[in-house]
């Protein structure tokens, strides 16, 4: 559904390119991961896709239709992001800001239709986030806020929804309910493409792994094919194992203390 | 925000209107005022009525409602609680287009106009002038670039009155720190059309800046055309300003208080803060002019110091907050 066809970035004043030749495919009814190292590129991905940064070459398209020939309102009705970083200035009511979500739907003087409600109210109840609905988003704790930020993406609608590390600063069992949900998402049928240094939990979710290192195409395939020490420990810089996590056999990257120096 | 809350802002709007028309060196009652409305009354007291405390009060009304919804629209889109018209450099760069248009010779309708290039030319300024310093996305840098962009206006303003004659130049002042003694049916209804397609733009913009507010990045992937709806917000932003500016000078803080006091009224979304910062606007500006007429009679304080004295401290509150 959403494919990145040989796209290249470039920012001014960089010698290297953010994203050089990166092609890559999140279809329908799969969790696609894209992981790497810091600076190799995962953000720009995001930030290309909903048209923050221009390409140099290449495509990205959904659907087979360009995004630079999409209107950004129609894409947001079918592509939904929640990026990295929110910090928003002003307080509004949670259930204010996840009907936000549905800005591309509404019309100008319209107010929200029963279908925008019932979307809202669906986000709400996928996302268990109805007790905090009556509470303003700036008091709202980490994990609060990011489950809140997922209910906003999923009110958007749409049959994707792309997410730039949607699990930093969260514990362990908020993590796994994101990537729980996540993972329901795309059994209900939606193209999931997920940006995220959580290499093992990617491996146990995700449906397909690509891995950017210095803003090209590493590695890509099933997390067995990808999750290989020999590459990660190449783009990774760092010393490491593959095992097998014991409780469903997913392959676990451990990494070694370095060395002893002399 | 409930219908509680608007009726209070409503209200003290009314107040502000009736306390406008009705006090002043020869203090009216409501009836008074009212039979001077109608024209069955003293000759004098339907000529001050019609002509001089109506005009001033709505005048001053307009300045506030455009000073309040341009500094909310700021705000959100911008993300930033200090951004207001008078701070960012908007105002002034208003005042140094009006001004020179007068000293070439510009009257009438070319002065707000000139005042328009004037402002449209400020943000441009600002905005780069915070790139070049660091950062568009840090509020502090681009508060100090709008005061840089202010501070040159002002120069450029003093270099263009240079060979004026004295009264020129005291007029100048006058108008400088803001003032509605000028106010006549004329710039009433200049200042209306300026206030009332300024608003408009800004309300059709409402909800794609309360999305905005999130964040450039978050907004773009909600479907905002961020540049197309920003640069909405400082064309309506510095319309308002313009028209202002042209009516009544430099009133500085207005844009920067009101939507705060708006939004302590519990209002979230942005039709709703900018509909009742310009009703807030409206009545604040009104009141403050009354206290420049009534303060210190005979003499006028200017209108600009009442706002400034008023927003200063509270500018400075939030100064705190962000640092």
């Amino acid at each position: 559904m959403i494919a990145f066809d040989a796209v290249t970035v470039r920012y001014p004043h960089r010698e290297h390119a953010a994203l050089e030749n990166v092609s890559l495919e999140a279809s329908r009814g799969q969790l696609t991961a894209v992981v790497g190292p810091n600076g190799s590129g995962k953000s720009t991905l995001v930030r290309a896709l909903v048209g923050r940064v221009a390409l140099d070459s290449g495509a990205i398209r959904i659907d087979n239709v360009s995004v630079v020939h999409t209107a950004r309102r129609a894409m947001a009705t079918r592509v939904a992001v929640v990026t990295q970083r929110e910090e928003p200035a002003f307080p509004l009511a949670v259930r204010q800001y996840i009907a936000l979500g549905r800005y591309p739907h509404v019309g100008l003087w319209r107010g929200y239709s029963p279908d925008d409600v019932a979307a809202v109210d669906a986000a709400i109840a996928l996302t268990q986030t109805s007790s905090l609905a009556g509470r303003t988003i700036t008091e709202l704790s980490g994990g609060e806020w990011q489950r809140v930020r997922l209910a906003r993406a999923i009110a958007q609608g749409g049959e994707a929804i792309v997410l730039d590390e949607p699990t930093t600063f969260l514990d362990v069992g908020h993590e796994m309910a994101v990537f729980e949900l996540l993972s329901r998402l795309a059994r209900d049928g939606r193209a999931v493409l997920l940006v995220s240094h959580q290499l093992n939990l990617v491996a146990r979710f995700a449906d397909r792994m690509i891995l950017l290192h210095e803003g090209r195409v590493a590695a890509a395939g099933s997390p067995t094919e990808v999750m290989q020490g020999s590459i990660l420990e190449r783009v990774y810089d760092w010393p490491l194992v593959i095992t097998r996590d014991p409780a469903i056999g997913a392959p676990t990257l451990v990494p070694l203390r370095a060395r002893p120096r002399g | 925000m409930t219908n509680a809350r608007w009726l209070l802002i409503v209200l003290a709007l009314v107040t502000a209107i009736v306390a406008g028309v009705t006090a002043g060196t020869l203090p009216l009652t409501p009836s008074e005022v009212l039979h001077g409305l109608l024209g069955n009354a003293a000759p004098m007291h339907i000529a001050v009525v019609r002509e001089l405390r109506l005009p001033r009060v709505l005048l001053a009304a307009l300045v506030g409602a455009g000073l309040g919804a341009a500094g909310a629209a700021l705000q959100g889109a911008t993300r930033n609680v200090l951004a207001e018209p008078y701070l960012l450099g908007v105002s002034g760069g208003a005042a140094m287009g009006a001004v020179i248009a007068v000293a070439l010779g510009a009257r009438g309708p070319l002065v707000p106009l000139a005042g328009f290039a004037g402002a449209l030319g400020a943000v441009a300024l600002t905005l780069l002038v915070a790139r070049a310093a660091g950062g568009r996305g840090d509020a502090r840098i681009v508060l100090m670039a709008g005061v840089v962009v202010g501070a040159f206006a002002n120069a450029a303003i003093m270099v263009a009155l240079a060979g004026a004659d004295a009264s020129v130049v005291r007029g100048a002042l006058w108008w400088m720190m803001g003032s509605a003694a000028d106010a006549s049916w004329m710039a009433v209804r200049g200042l209306a059309l300026y206030v009332a397609v300024g608003i408009a733009i800004l309300l059709v913009l409402a909800r794609a800046i309360d999305v905005l507010a999130l964040g450039e990045d978050t907004a773009a992937g909600m479907g905002v055309d961020v540049a197309r709806v920003t640069l909405g917000v400082y064309v309506a932003g510095a319309l308002l300003t313009a028209g202002t500016v042209a009516a009544a000078g430099l009133v500085g803080f207005v844009g920067l208080l009101v939507p705060h006091l708006v939004r302590m009224t519990g209002a979230r979304t942005h039709r709703s803060i900018i509909s009742g910062a310009a009703l807030a606007g409206a009545a604040l500006v009104v009141v403050a002019d009354l206290m420049a007429r009534v303060a210190h009679p005979p003499a006028e304080l200017p209108l600009g110091a009442i706002t400034a004295l008023l927003g200063v401290p509270f500018f400075l509150a939030h100064l705190r907050r962000l640092t």
